[in-house]
């Protein structure tokens, strides 16, 4: 009886996952294609530009994306023997990308040529209180300072 | 109020320092909501509930920390940083920092 809902949970774990995956990743690579030209860097010292004044604003975004039950039950099996855990990597890229993206956007809306100084921060959420190091969801955080173009400097 | 994580606040001068603000709120989970996610936890995806509820409560360690540069009387804080550490098994800390500065506008 056990194995049978361990199977079920196993199969829809496994369609759901990967149709919201491919879903997720489909519209990621879209908006970043949308935003390719919008520069994110990690420097801290604002460009130089004189003729015109500088705003900064702190702009964020986060993602909390859960795992599947099919790709979690498969990484600990493989944790069992150690090595490339592929199902967590694509969970951590999914929810990266999308923070970045979110930060991108909000930036974007406050009419911002850059946003400088970026840090990506995670967070793992977890759920189960049994398994106190299992992975459930994780959040990810970025953020960063969006540098706009204020007013001209007369001279 | 500026708010900036870099050192500086581009084009403008900072005349006076007043040291760290920080602000933080702890939230814990709602149990509804819990359970949903817990259903998520079989399906995967994005948990759009946790998602608003820590940008929310990550907004109110932020307001927590400019009423604190706004008492010092500073209109910026530069250098501003988040971190998130779980204090409790269900509960977790949201915490932002930064150096509160006046700058002349």
């Amino acid at each position: 009886m056990e194995i049978i809902v361990l199977l079920i949970l196993l199969a829809t774990g496994y369609f759901f996952g990967q149709l919201a995956e491919k879903k997720h990743f489909k519209s990621i690579i879209k908006r970043e294609k949308a935003h390719l030209h919008f520069p994110v860097v990690t420097m801290r010292t604002p460009p130089a530009i004189t003729q015109h004044e500088l705003n900064a604003e702190l702009v964020a975004g986060n993602a909390v994306i859960s795992i599947d039950f099919f790709k979690k039950f498969v990484a600990s099996l493989k944790m069992l023997f150690g090595g490339r855990v592929t199902q967590y990597e694509s969970l951590l890229d999914r929810a990266r990308r999308e923070a970045l993206l979110r930060m991108k956007e909000q930036a974007a809306l406050k009419n911002a040529f850059v946003v400088m100084n970026a840090r990506v921060e995670t967070a793992s959420i977890s759920k189960n209180s049994k398994r106190r190091n299992s992975v459930g969801a994780i959040e990810v955080l970025a953020y960063g300072t969006a540098i706009s173009l204020g007013k001209k400097i007369q001279r | 109020m500026l708010l900036t994580n870099l050192e500086q606040v581009p084009g403008k001068k900072i005349v006076q320092h007043f040291g760290l603000v920080q602000g933080n709120t702890i939230r814990a989970k709602h149990v509804g909501k819990d359970f949903l996610a817990g259903l998520k936890n079989i399906f995967g995806g994005e948990l759009g509930a946790y998602t608003e509820l820590l940008a929310e409560s990550r907004q109110e360690a932020t307001d927590r920390m400019i009423q604190q540069a706004i008492s010092m009387g500073a209109n910026a804080i530069v250098n501003v940083r988040y971190s998130t550490s779980s204090v409790a098994q269900g509960a977790a800390e949201l915490y932002a920092y930064g150096t509160a500065v006046k700058v002349d506008l």
